[in-house]
């Protein structure tokens, strides 16, 4: 027993060294394996919270820095975002081959309206296209539901059509039912009436017949609708109620070129 | 005599906090980083019982590993340096256990403070190494970071060491 005790006088600190040692080692093994250590990491509440005090204190003096990122990310995004619009404000082109009713070709533009009106006697309107994308004077514009107008003048970007609710506006219109044709006008009134006038004593409509356009003008390919006939004013006259609501126009579209397939085989030959 | 204690606690914390929050994000070429916190084990007085500084060695080190995610490896390597101190202050200074007492390491003579402080380091930091590598391989790898962290740590103990004694004396 003496002996015992004399040994640990004499090697106690070379057994604390051990003791403490072999706790360490053993955080260490312990740290390699794959179940963590829970009390000695950063992880816990004391150490965790003097990290996040640092990392705040870190975050004020880089508030610059940080700035700066962020009116770069800021202006990056911006840049996205007019690209964006850019890119959702590209031209449509939209050939479409009309061969089962009419046999024709035509390139539809997409485009918007910028400026409507219809309560004057002269009304234009305004579209965001010009001949930066290929549109010029005298093109049709029609949408969905049905005929629009003509471009009368462009600019670059811009261009201005001359609305069917126009007193100038002459547009050749045929019924859907048979070939008697008239001329397209509009005396002014009311913008959802227009009127065909100068169409055959003999051509036989009813009320309610559906009008489309007539293919025999340059501008208006053949079959866009206009209208229903609503009633007759003299012998060759009548009034059409429109398809379209002239008050309420939104996406458009520009007929670029048409053509009917059988006249450009008939130059060929 | 009194302020010695809280002169030691003041080290011993300022230390602590010194290496976690500065120079553990130094990573000089992605791993040279100076361990300044084994100064407390040089500057802690000598004295004939051990089992404080072989505590707060371990202590210490524990704290620098929670706040590193190391494990025990500080703790290893600080407690084993606090252990053969004594034995290497008898090889360099040639004095027995009765001149604790009197002792001071800034009255003896650089070439021998140097010694002291050099070879424990570079065998703290041998350890440390070793104990984080955790394998025989690379084992080239732990001698080229054990010396160049070596070094770097011995320029900024005598750097701080020769800062703070200056101002001490004006």
């Amino acid at each position: 027993m003496q002996q015992l005790i004399y040994f640990f006088q004499k090697y106690k600190y070379g057994l604390y060294l051990l003791f403490l040692l072999s706790i360490s080692l053993g955080l260490t093994i312990n740290n390699h394996s794959f179940h963590r250590s829970k009390f000695i990491s950063s992880t816990n509440s004391f150490t965790g919270g003097i990290y996040e005090k640092m990392s705040d204190f870190d975050n004020y003096l880089n508030l610059k820095d940080q700035n700066k990122a962020l009116i770069e990310e800021n202006l990056l995004l911006r840049n996205k975002i007019s690209a964006f619009r850019n890119l959702t404000d590209t031209i449509i082109e939209n050939t479409k081959t009309d061969s089962l009713n009419y046999d024709q070709q035509y390139t539809y533009i997409s485009g918007k309206i910028f400026k409507n009106e219809f309560h004057k006697p002269y009304n234009y309107l305004t579209i965001n296209r010009g001949n930066k994308h290929a549109v010029t004077s005298e093109m049709a514009v029609v949408n969905h539901k049905g005929i629009i107008g003509i471009t009368d003048n462009s600019s670059s970007k811009y261009a201005r059509v001359q609305s069917i609710l126009n007193r100038n506006s002459k547009i050749n219109a045929r019924f859907k039912n048979s070939f008697h044709f008239g001329t397209l006008t509009w005396n002014a009134i009311d913008y959802n009436t227009v009127q065909l006038i100068d169409i055959p004593r003999q051509a036989s409509f009813s009320i309610g017949d559906t009008i489309i356009t007539g293919g025999r003008s340059a501008i208006f390919p053949e079959g866009i609708p206009v209208g229903t006939v609503i009633s007759k004013n003299n012998s060759n006259t009548i009034d059409i109620k429109l398809f379209n609501d002239m008050s309420n126009l939104g996406n458009i579209y520009i007929i670029k070129s048409f053509h009917k397939k059988e006249i450009q085989n008939l130059e060929k030959k | 005599m009194n302020r010695k204690p809280f002169y030691l606690s003041f080290i011993f914390f300022s230390l602590i906090l010194l290496q976690v929050l500065i120079l553990n994000n130094i990573r000089f070429l992605g791993y040279v980083n100076p361990y300044i916190y084994i100064a407390f084990i040089f500057l802690f007085p000598f004295k004939k019982n051990r089992f404080p500084i072989l505590t707060l060695a371990f202590l210490l080190g524990l704290c620098i590993d929670s706040f590193s995610n190391s494990g025990g490896t500080h703790a290893f390597a600080t407690t084993f340096i606090a252990f053969i101190r004594p034995y290497v202050f008898r090889i360099v200074f040639q004095k027995t256990e009765v001149d604790f007492e009197f002792f001071k390491l800034k009255q003896e003579s650089f070439g021998k403070v140097f010694n002291f402080t050099v070879i424990l380091t570079f065998i703290h930091h041998f350890i440390l190494f070793s104990l984080v590598n955790f394998s025989f391989h690379n084992f080239f790898d732990v001698i080229t970071r054990m010396f160049l962290s070596g070094i770097f740590t011995l320029i900024l103990y005598f750097l701080g060491n020769f800062i703070l004694s200056r101002k001490q004396e004006s």
